[in-house]
């Protein structure tokens, strides 16, 4: 099996608050970004995809495809964003880098047949640092 | 158990086919394909699994796999155009995924005992784009 991977930058602000629970609670079990005003991060996303090698060109993914796909559908969307206010799906869910996780796999699983047509590669999964101290891993096979 | 030896080499390389004219191989590679070539820092990350031997506390001894991958790998590629000196990039395109491949079937003759053997080779041909190879495609 062989997997490529690559890794794209953005940066966005958000703030976790959920709206079934007090004010009280929320700064209890989001603590400080559960600020008002929201704040923000430097996000690190890698980009995983399996699948067999071409023997005559030797790749198993055209880098290009994937680097517009990723641009297209995620890093337009959210970089230098809001993601509470700009970002549709986190209008009702928590912007948590689990969900922000979720989403994206969904974002790129929707256009993926379009962007890698035919016998293409496979999503393999996707990891999100929030920051240099904290990342979440979202594979196929999870 | 899995362990992980890392290994840096430097070379040149061009990603383009014979049978294409440059302006295919523009689209097909980007600017990979530029005919004089161009260079990257490859690190290489060697990833063994096996159980410990209970006497030597070791899966495998770190030294010998720095000396398999010093003799198999950085010796003949670092500091060399992949194309034109190391075999088989006369003939196949030295993509990250072949690279990997390359790395692979060098040195797991030199890595398979009893308890040990090859787990995977991984190949960052920059900091935003890595290759895992973990033996032959089904």
């Amino acid at each position: 099996m062989i997997r490529l991977t690559r890794r794209y930058r953005f940066s966005a602000s958000h703030r976790l608050h959920a709206d079934g629970i007090s004010e009280a609670e929320n700064r209890a079990l989001y603590g400080k970004c559960n600020n008002p005003h929201g704040h923000g991060h430097d996000y690190v996303l890698d980009v995983s995809l399996r699948g067999r090698v071409d023997g005559e060109m030797g790749r198993v993914a055209d880098v290009a495809a994937l680097d517009r796909l990723v641009r297209e559908r995620v890093l337009e969307a959210f970089d230098q964003r809001n993601l509470n206010a700009e970002v549709a799906a986190f209008a009702e869910r928590v912007p948590t880098t689990e969900n922000l996780a979720i989403e994206i796999r969904s974002r790129l699983a929707t256009q993926w047949d379009t962007a890698f047509p035919g016998v293409g590669p496979a999503l393999d999964g996707i990891r999100i640092q929030e920051t240099k101290r904290n990342r979440v891993e979202l594979y196929e096979r999870d | 158990m899995l362990i992980t030896r890392r290994a840096e080499l430097s070379a040149s390389h061009v990603c383009r086919l014979a049978r294409l004219s440059d302006e295919e191989n523009r689209a097909l590679y980007g600017a990979a394909a530029n005919p004089h070539g161009h260079g990257h820092n490859y690190v290489l990350e060697v990833t063994l699994e096996g159980d410990p031997e209970p006497e030597t506390g070791m899966v495998f001894d770190l030294k010998r796999l720095k000396d398999v991958l010093q003799r198999e790998v950085v010796e003949p590629m670092d500091h060399r155009f992949l194309n034109r000196e190391v075999p088989p990039f006369d003939t196949v395109v030295p993509t990250a995924e072949n690279l990997a491949m390359e790395v692979w079937r060098r040195i797991e003759p030199h890595l398979a005992g009893p308890r040990v053997r090859l787990h995977g080779v991984r190949i960052y041909e920059t900091e935003d784009l890595y290759v895992d190879y973990f033996g032959e495609q089904p």
